[in-house]
């Protein structure tokens, strides 16, 4: 549904549960094509001032289904989309997206909307050129983020679902399912596995390579001086 | 495109999660047209007339949702809004007050007045170069109104009416966004022609009943009465 892109720029997608570790080493990525002078852009999931006031309220007064939930994540995304993403696409940067459309993907099938529909919402959407997935076993992530004194949100801990009582309860569910989902679109999405249990530098090496070889670096390095 | 379900209300193909259709009693009746079209008139008087009879009624119109409304006109003001972000927006704004007030309305037995449905939504997105099945496929969550009602006025009775009711056109009804032409007057002849285009369109797939909205309030108010009187006594 969703098209292959023909701009001169890139875009990396990073996926994950919460807690695989998938920020940091999109972090490092970015930190280490900015020091080779490269032209890279980061954007990450749910982060449109246009639209935060709207979800925040939302999300505090417990106002959203899943059906507004998932639309109001569409209402983000296509905004960054549309003002970030596609122009710098466009413009040849390398993006990095900390979350894309299979986010929305995972989350809102699990939170029962019908999967077609959701796929449509997102048909807007260009394939990342390379989409890493950061798989870690679903005990391991759940104790990266349950480990401190972790503050679980309604929605985040899927609290609206009624699949338990208690937030951490109803967290361990809603990431399981999120889990499974994310498994099964390992094939049909093309998803490049990487073993989130491997030291970070470790999978660092491994992202860095990777993106190397599919990717002519040094062709997106500032031109002239900087 | 409509799916059928044993008794009662369709949706337009997508079922939502924890939405059930089996127990609404009440009706949606949709008045559409454009501004200027006669419609909040029609709406007044048509919830007069039903109260009178002991009807409970409920209106609901674009842009009134609690979990949007205010953003999305901000950013309408500001003007910075993409066409999909845009088309998104709206969505939420319809979905909330759906979900929210629609359903639960027309659960208690109401009888819903729309003052514009799915259908400006989708005109204006289509005019606006969205993906036709895309539009679509967005607003199949939404429930297949009892009777929808499109108030057709010329596109030079509509510049007179809102003259006369504002001194000024408006921006996003003449399509200044999309650069029909620098010309307001110009622009907002020809955005009106394109969606009338879009109505007509629309016409033949959901069964619209065109009501022609050039003529005095209380005639048409008359007519959207009989027509009304018959949804209200089909059998629920």
């Amino acid at each position: 549904m969703n098209k292959k892109h023909h701009y001169p720029g890139r875009l990396i997608a990073v996926e994950g549960l919460d807690g695989s570790g998938k920020s940091t080493q999109v972090y490092l990525l970015k930190r280490w094509m900015e020091m080779q002078g490269m032209k890279v852009f980061f954007t990450e999931w749910n982060s449109s001032a246009l639209v935060k006031d709207a979800t925040r309220k939302g999300k505090k007064r417990q106002l959203l289904t899943p059906t507004t939930f998932s639309l109001v994540h569409a209402t983000d995304f296509a905004d960054r989309f549309e003002r970030q993403i596609l122009p710098l696409l466009r413009a040849g940067y390398i993006v990095l997206a900390d979350r894309y459309m299979y986010t929305a993907f995972g989350r809102d099938i699990v939170r029962g909307c019908d999967p077609r529909w959701v796929r449509n919402l997102y048909s807007f959407a260009v394939v990342p050129d390379i989409a890493f997935f950061f798989d870690t076993p679903l005990e391991v992530s759940l104790g990266r983020i349950l480990g401190g004194r972790p503050q679980l949100k309604y929605f985040e801990a899927g609290m609206d679902l009624n699949l338990a009582d208690n937030e951490v309860d109803s967290f361990k569910i809603f990431q399981g399912r999120i889990y499974a989902e994310y498994k099964k679109m390992v094939d049909t999405e093309g998803f490049v596995v990487m073993d989130g249990m491997l030291p970070v530098e470790k999978q660092q090496a491994m992202v860095r390579k990777y993106v190397e070889q599919q990717i002519d670096l040094p062709s997106f390095r500032w031109k002239g001086k900087q | 495109m409509k799916t059928t379900l044993k008794t009662g209300k369709q949706h337009f193909g997508t079922p939502l999660p924890g939405v059930g259709l089996s127990d609404l009693k009440g009706k949606l009746i949709v008045l559409e047209g454009a501004d200027g079209s006669g419609r909040s008139t029609q709406i007044v008087m048509l919830k007069d007339w039903l109260e009178n009879l002991g009807y409970g009624t409920v209106n609901v119109g674009l842009k009134r949702s609690t979990l949007v409304a205010e953003e999305l006109e901000a950013a309408q003001q500001g003007n910075i809004l993409s066409h999909t972000t845009r088309s998104l927006f709206y969505a939420t704004d319809f979905a909330d007050q759906f979900e929210n007030n629609i359903i639960p309305a027309l659960r208690a037995g109401f009888v819903v007045l729309a003052d514009r449905y799915i259908y400006t939504l989708m005109a204006r997105d289509i005019v606006r170069g969205a993906d036709p099945a895309w539009v679509k496929s967005l607003y199949s969550i939404a429930l297949v109104p009892d009777a929808v009602f499109y108030l057709r006025v010329s596109p030079q009775t509509l510049v007179e009416r809102n003259f006369r009711k504002d001194d000024m056109l408006s921006y996003w009804e003449s399509g200044m966004d999309i650069g029909l032409s620098r010309d307001m007057f110009e622009s907002f002849m020809k955005y009106q022609r394109l969606i009338q285009a879009e109505f007509r369109r629309m016409e033949a797939t959901y069964g619209f009943t065109v009501i022609n909205g050039n003529r005095r309030p209380r005639a048409i108010h008359a007519e959207l009465r009989a027509k009304v009187q018959e949804v209200l006594t089909q059998p629920k």
